[in-house]
């Protein structure tokens, strides 16, 4: 009897040997060469500064997020232009500590430079800082790393671009002259209020002198209370023309109770939010244009940058200045930063490119 | 268990095929990438797992008595976040770790008490504090993060030994190792959590104090936790009350797939500590190939699920009765149906990353 367990055991580990050992090796001879094949030139083209064989790595805070997914269809535009490599790999919940493994791999292998949205932007200064002392140029996009931990930051929107754009949308919609409101998150949101601080200072030129801002709501970022405060609105002022609501949550609110309360065409919505939460409204005639950066840009200016400095075009100190394809010349602020620029606006020619 | 103790049941236990996988894994690992045997690679991929490990020491004691401890990760934020707003207010950096640990005491005793002396399951009651400790974290720090801690203090979690770079956690690991290992196999209290694991009443008559074993180990797993959330700030520089989310599952799986019997009772401490290399190295080796991390999890998942099939198949085949009856057949074509899913995901995102 023992013999016939030892030997039913024997089998069921070879088992199980097989089945590992089987796939593992047997992918490796058409894993290997591909793996050689790409560490080979890289190894080669580094002391020639060539651009050419280069492979970086682009990485969202974690995967199968829209718009990160977004992103990274920038920043394979941008690898196709430069004739780089760009690998889309992260942490499979957006996670400090896995994205910290996920780098740690990635430094292993010795690619030629990050490009992350970052988790937490203290807990990745050790990590970057390791990459950049084994020769990793490190950018980071969308979350910043803190100062220390990357040679530079591709920055979405400034508040200012951000308040300015939300102003030339509304009056646009409106035909220059009637009464609008905001409809903000929560009273003390300091994102929000940095905003609000620029659009008042905005409608003060003369160009808006006909707009007349009546009053500024808070929906708190909640649905059901956005979407009472905008119907509040058009009932208190029955003029009313413009709605602006500079967060994702209280446009799309707005642009329902409009739509609900069947003032399309008389009311419009504007504002910040995505693509896919907006299209209905968009194409209803609710909302028909708002804005918000544009992810894929943000992927694309990265990935130039980050060629800027691993080819040693640019230190990535500030002052420097790079050339970043379609999207022209950027020069790296004070801080490391670099500022996208102005934020894209979203109307019915072009949402259905976007989906995020 | 069998009564004879022959070679072939030596050869037999569960740490032996474990064994043979990390061997495996590390061949495999070497072939597909010439990043995986260097050192300094190594030593970094280490420092990610230790808080893991330092976590699992004591939940191998809890689950070997059949408990388990869901609030491992979130006694660790909170912890860490206690630690991190000490900090903030001014208070010595060694004072506030000193008032973390403190903390992780107290928690631990939280626990044990409500499972050792009222008597409630621990599923329910760890389920609960896993609540209510992470919200005591986020209460602590808010949305802010703890930062600015001293060099002397970040060595815990990224400082390193020698020219090989040894890391420093990896050095508190094994220290904590050797003694959980001490406690497990030389002293009666070792003996007693297995006693407990397989029948707690009649340990009770046969004078096992079964209350204060299991608040011990309880408070044991507190102080742990606390112990792996300060090398985790150490590590990051910076505390979050969100740091581990989700560790605590990690950290059940390792001790499952170490062969610790679920329901108590068996298991042993080489193993879990031998899951967490296997863990550790096939994780890394997967990311060096670029595996994104659904895919290492998905891996991960059913490893730990042909870890319960294979013994479990393997010990009816060798029961001795051997009888060909449907469900032991239905049980060997699960078993291969589960390695054959294995090896196809394997080759597909192998495929996946040649295109």
């Amino acid at each position: 009897m023992k013999k016939i367990s030892a030997l039913l055991l024997l089998v069921l580990m070879i088992g199980v040997l097989a089945a590992c050992g089987s796939t593992e090796p047997a992918a490796a001879p058409t894993e290997a060469p591909a793996v050689a094949e790409e560490a080979a030139p890289a190894e080669e083209a580094a002391p020639a500064e060539e651009s050419g064989s280069k492979t970086y790595v682009f990485v969202p805070k974690g995967l199968g997020i829209p718009y990160f997914d977004t992103a990274n269809k920038g920043a394979q535009e941008a690898a196709a232009e430069l004739g780089v490599a760009v690998t889309y790999t992260g942490p499979a919940t957006a996670d400090a500590t896995e994205q910290i493994q996920v780098l740690n791999a990635l430094i292993a292998q010795g690619v030629d430079g990050l490009s992350i949205s970052a988790n937490d932007s203290d807990a990745l200064v050790p990590t970057g800082k390791d990459a950049m002392e084994s020769g990793i140029p490190v950018v980071s996009w969308d979350a910043a790393i803190a100062e220390g931990g990357r040679n530079a930051h591709i920055n979405q929107a400034d508040a200012e671009g951000i308040g300015v754009v939300q102003v030339e949308m509304v009056s646009d919609l409106i035909g220059g002259a009637g009464q609008i409101a905001i409809l903000s998150a929560t009273s003390t949101a300091p994102n929000q209020n940095e905003w609000i601080e620029y659009m008042k200072t905005e409608l003060e030129k003369p160009e808006y002198a006909d707009i007349e801002l009546v009053t500024v709501v808070y929906g708190d970022d909640e649905d059901e209370k956005s979407y009472n405060e905008a119907i509040g609105l058009m009932r208190t002022y029955p003029d009313l023309k413009g709605i602006i609501s500079p967060t994702t949550v209280g446009i799309a609110a707005a642009a329902r109770a409009v739509q609900d309360q069947e003032r399309v065409g008389e009311v419009f919505v504007t504002g910040l939010g995505t693509p896919n939460q907006m299209r209905e409204y968009v194409k209803s005639g609710a909302a028909p244009a708002f804005a918000l950066w544009n992810p894929a840009d943000l992927g694309y200016l990265s990935i130039y940058a980050l060629n800027a400095i691993a080819t040693g075009q640019i230190e990535g100190k500030p002052g420097d200045t790079f050339e970043a394809g379609k999207l022209g010349s950027y020069t790296i602020a004070e801080d490391g930063s670099v500022l996208l620029g102005a934020p894209t606006v979203f109307n019915i020619d072009n949402i259905d490119d976007f989906d995020f | 268990m069998t009564s004879k103790q022959s070679l072939g049941d030596f050869f037999k236990r569960w740490e032996w095929l474990l064994v043979l996988l990390i061997f495996l894994v590390t061949i495999v690992n070497a072939r597909l990438t010439p990043y995986f045997l260097d050192t300094r690679n190594l030593m970094r991929a280490t420092s990610d797992f230790m808080e893991l490990g330092l976590m699992m020491l004591p939940m191998v004691f809890i689950i070997i008595t059949g408990n388990i401890d869901l609030s491992v990760a979130s006694m660790m934020a909170m912890c860490a976040s206690l630690m991190g707003w000490l900090h903030m207010q001014g208070t010595n950096i060694w004072v506030a770790m000193a008032a973390a640990l403190l903390l992780g005491l107290l928690a631990g005793f939280l626990n044990g008490y409500l499972v050792a002396r009222v008597k409630l399951p621990s599923l329910v009651v760890t389920l609960g504090t896993f609540a209510f400790y992470r919200g005591m974290a986020y209460a602590l720090l808010g949305d802010q993060a703890a930062r600015g801690y001293p060099e002397s203090f970040t060595f815990l979690g990224q400082g390193s030994i020698g020219s090989i770079r040894f890391p420093f956690s990896a050095v508190l690991f094994i220290i904590f190792a050797v003694i959980f290992s001490l406690i497990l196999y030389k002293l009666k209290f070792g003996r007693y959590l297995y006693v407990i694991g397989n029948n707690e009443e009649a340990g009770f008559y046969a004078g096992v104090n079964v209350v204060r074993t299991k608040l011990l180990i309880f408070m044991m797993s507190g102080f742990m936790s606390a112990l792996a959330g300060i090398v985790l700030a150490a590590r990051f520089g910076s505390t979050r009350p969100d740091i581990g989310t989700g560790l605590e599952l990690a950290v059940i799986t390792a001790v499952v797939l170490g062969g610790v019997s679920i329901s108590g009772g068996s298991g042993t401490m080489i193993g879990a500590i031998l899951a967490l290399v296997l863990i550790g190295e096939m994780r890394f080796g997967m990311g060096l190939i670029n595996i994104p991390g659904q895919g290492q999890n998905i891996v991960i998942g059913f490893l730990l699920i042909l870890s319960i099939l294979i013994p479990h198949v393997g010990r009816e085949l060798t029961s001795g009765n051997v009888k060909v009856n449907k469900a032991m057949v239905g049980k060997t074509a699960v078993a291969l149906i589960m390695i054959a899913l294995f090896a196809i995901f394997f080759f597909w995102s192998r495929t996946l990353l040649i295109a």
